[in-house]
């Protein structure tokens, strides 16, 4: 016994002792440049994508095959993470995290330039690119987004139109009448949660700026409370509020399934469901599979006006950065222009360009005609929501606080919604004091 | 391992010199005698080391800092992630949650328990059962999540067999916290009840059959044998089996995740601490907060000692 206890404790000081942080490189400040001359340009590169569906249906392939005629001496290889976010984490322990990568949401913006190499300054990159502010830190701009997306509810036409609306609502009381019409006159669910899959319920938060149209409305959640009466996230945790409260929602959302709400809605057992433009181009295959017209899926704003136009916030989705410890970050660095630039992935996907003199895509034609007012956000403050957000455990990019508010409304956790949102804006302004100072 | 191949020569040489000469057996046959069973032992211990201690280390290292789990840097805090674990009140409650659980745990062992006795004695088919009733533990606890959840859906399996027997509830059984947790807790037992059972059973072929024999003669009835021979003579095995329970019931963990992802009340105590490290980022925090569930299960386990304490049993 005795003798065991000793090498225990032997055994657990070893352990103990070296430092026991698995953190990689220090290295700092480093510049992807890019290169001057794109025959000259050579080095095997791995790309991280979330894209499982591209890499597997060999259409990432086709792009590293038009890369390649232009610059021939690089090879590319594709690496999809089916659970992004939790992998790279740990790889980033380590300098192995591929060459061009997507910034995770778990690294500070601080940290940027220790992880990633710089793509330029922010004043030569946002002449040409959107969403430059996203990713700077300093003046110097880490990342670059190849699409930009639209947060904005994915609808299916045919039912709306059955219901008697063609007119997209402009307020959340007119939204609601159209979804309870649809709900007496056609045999749709009016709206779907995607409760279960969680990840959905999180894009309520970017009705953040669609509602009173405010390109500052970050800064806003960075400095007041979030749920403030006529602030734009209680706006939107209010509509969802209502709508699953007056029964628009499924049935039981504790069990719907993501992949089949797509063929449901292009069918139009689903009438509505909040999303981005992203989804868009997914609904409209999911359409072609289950032999039903991909143009009845439509898209339509928040439904909030100021002075009379609807607003839409554009904001970037990951962001391509090359790795700081890459041996080929000319390599990298002139795959993210090409991607970005000439690629057409944009296009391929009916995303808006990341480009800023690119025209909109034809399937947001029907955002021009109604004169929607698209803002992009301005992120200086976005570091700091973030991490009061992770601080306070409140969790506006998690799904655990909607999946909370929907239970509330349809009666499986007791409360008000008044005492509910006081509660997270309670946690999130003291949050607030002890990170900033204020 | 080149070491233990060298070694076996030497070793097989030793008892042959022994026998020639009393003396005691020189000085290196007796260093490698008391080397053997270490080296044997290497690598065993090596992956032990690397792959259970090394990262409690690590992870008992991380909980007394704030690291988020990537950046670089990284500070030492002392301990104060653990008086947030024990100053916030809403950090424990889930573990209410473990109580649909426990219960579950008490119905799954005294299952597990009458069928491992029916199926000991001679019973049509027993082979069969057996087999049906371990299946469930060689089955992936993720696709049993998933299969699960199909079959909990509205309209779903369970509900086209309740509709079988004309039985139409229309409930959604994931829907509140009751029924939820309700839920997860019987898909638990159905999941773990073969390992128990298998536990029992194998418990309960080591008790020498003459003892049957013997009772029979004496007029003992079945309940009798379960009473007097085989609950004495598996009581070890179902003090395991108790204490694994109690212990899995606190850190349940796979089927609620997976089906609810620990929502409509029921995070448990895992699901929360995994949701602090990789949610929010906060990995001392979670780590604490693993560490200090170790210690809820090991302060569980002495108490349940201690009221149990597990004296040799001598049947014959």
């Amino acid at each position: 016994m005795n003798r065991r206890t000793v090498l225990a404790l032997v055994a657990g000081a070893a352990l103990l002792l070296p430092g026991c942080t698995g953190t990689g490189g220090t290295s700092k400040g480093a510049d992807a440049k890019a290169p001057d001359d794109p025959s000259k340009v050579s080095g095997d590169i791995t790309v991280l994508t979330v894209r499982t569906d591209l890499v597997q249906d060999g259409t990432m392939k086709k792009y590293a095959a038009e890369f390649n005629k232009i610059y021939p001496k690089v090879k590319v290889e594709f690496q999809a993470l089916t659970n992004y976010e939790a992998e790279i984490k740990i790889r980033m322990n380590t300098e192995d995290y591929g060459d061009v990568l997507l910034i995770p949401a778990v690294i500070k913006k601080n940290d940027y330039p220790k992880f990633f190499a710089s793509l330029g300054t922010e004043a030569e990159r946002a002449a040409k690119y959107r969403f430059t502010d996203f990713t700077t830190v300093d003046g110097k701009v880490y990342g670059q987004s190849p699409v930009g997306v639209m947060p904005g509810f994915v609808y299916n036409k045919r039912v709306w139109r059955e219901a008697g609306i063609t007119e997209w609502p402009t307020t959340t009381a007119g939204f609601l009448a159209g979804l309870k019409a649809i709900k007496q006159k056609t045999d749709a669910v009016p709206y779907y949660t995607n409760f279960a899959a969680q990840w959905p319920l999180t894009s309520w938060t970017y009705v953040n700026g669609s509602v009173g149209c405010d390109p500052r409305a970050t800064t806003k959640l960075a400095q007041g409370d979030p749920w403030a009466r006529g602030s734009d996230l209680r706006v939107g945790d209010g509509l969802l509020y209502d709508i699953v409260r007056q029964g628009l929602a499924e049935k039981d959302p504790t069990t719907t399934n993501w992949e089949l709400s797509k063929p449901q809605l292009a069918k139009g057992e689903i009438a509505t469901q909040w999303l981005g433009t992203w989804a868009i181009i997914q609904f409209q295959d999911a359409a072609k599979k289950a032999g039903v017209n991909p143009e009845d899926i439509g898209f339509m704003p928040f439904p909030a006006q100021s002075d009379g136009a609807f607003c839409a916030t554009v904001g970037p989705d990951y962001n391509q950065a090359v790795n700081v410890h890459s041996p080929h970050k000319e390599a990298a660095r002139a795959w993210i222009d090409w991607f970005t630039d000439k690629s057409g992935y944009d296009r391929d996907n009916l995303a808006i360009s990341p480009l800023k003199d690119a025209p909109m895509p034809q399937v947001l034609k029907p955002y021009d005609d109604a004169g929607v007012k698209l803002i992009e956000l301005d992120d200086s403050a976005g570091a700091e929501v973030k991490l009061i957000d992770d601080e306070s455990e409140v969790g506006i990019y998690k799904p655990e606080y909607r999946q909370d508010l929907v239970d509330l409304a349809r009666g499986a956790k007791k409360g008000s919604l008044d005492d509910f949102l006081a509660d997270l804006g309670k946690k999130w302004t003291a949050t607030q004091k002890s990170v900033t100072g204020r | 391992m080149t070491h233990t191949t060298e070694k076996v020569p030497s070793e097989a040489a030793a008892p042959a010199s022994e026998g020639t000469t009393p003396l005691p057996a020189p000085r290196r046959t007796r260093t490698w005698r008391v080397l053997t069973p270490w080296l044997f032992l290497l690598a065993p211990l090596a992956l032990l080391i690397t792959f259970t201690y090394a990262p409690i280390a690590n992870m008992v290292a991380y909980s007394f800092t704030d690291w988020d789990g990537v950046s670089p840097e990284l500070h030492y805090t002392g301990a104060e992630n653990y008086t947030e674990i024990f100053t916030r009140e809403d950090l424990f409650q889930v573990f209410f949650v473990s109580g649909y659980y426990l219960i579950a745990s008490v119905i799954q062992i005294v299952a597990a328990l009458y069928f491992a006795t029916i199926l000991s004695f001679q019973v049509r088919f027993r082979n069969f059962y057996k087999g049906v009733l371990f299946f469930p533990s060689l089955v992936n606890g993720v696709a049993i999540g998933f299969v699960f959840l199909y079959f909990f859906q509205d309209g779903g399996t369970f509900d086209t067999v309740l509709g079988l027997f004309g039985v139409h509830t229309d409930h959604a059984w994931l829907g509140t916290p009751f029924s939820a947790n309700t839920s997860l807790a019987g898909v638990s037992v159905w999941r773990y009840l073969g390992m128990n059972f298998v536990l029992f059973l194998g418990a309960i072929q080591s008790i020498p059959g003459e003892l049957y024999e013997a009772s029979e003669l004496d007029g003992a009835t079945r309940w009798h044998q379960f009473r007097y021979i085989i609950l004495p003579g598996i009581k070890p095995v179902l003090t395991l089996t108790v204490i694994l329970s109690v212990s899995g019931s606190l850190s349940a963990f796979e089927i609620p995740y997976i089906m609810t992802g620990g929502a409509t009340g029921t995070e448990t105590f895992v699901i929360q601490t995994v949701k602090l490290a990789f949610q929010f980022n906060k990995t001392g925090l979670a780590s604490a907060a693993a560490v200090v569930l170790l210690l809820i299960i090991l302060l569980v386990t002495w108490v349940q000692r201690r009221l149990v304490p597990d004296d040799r049993v001598d049947l014959v």
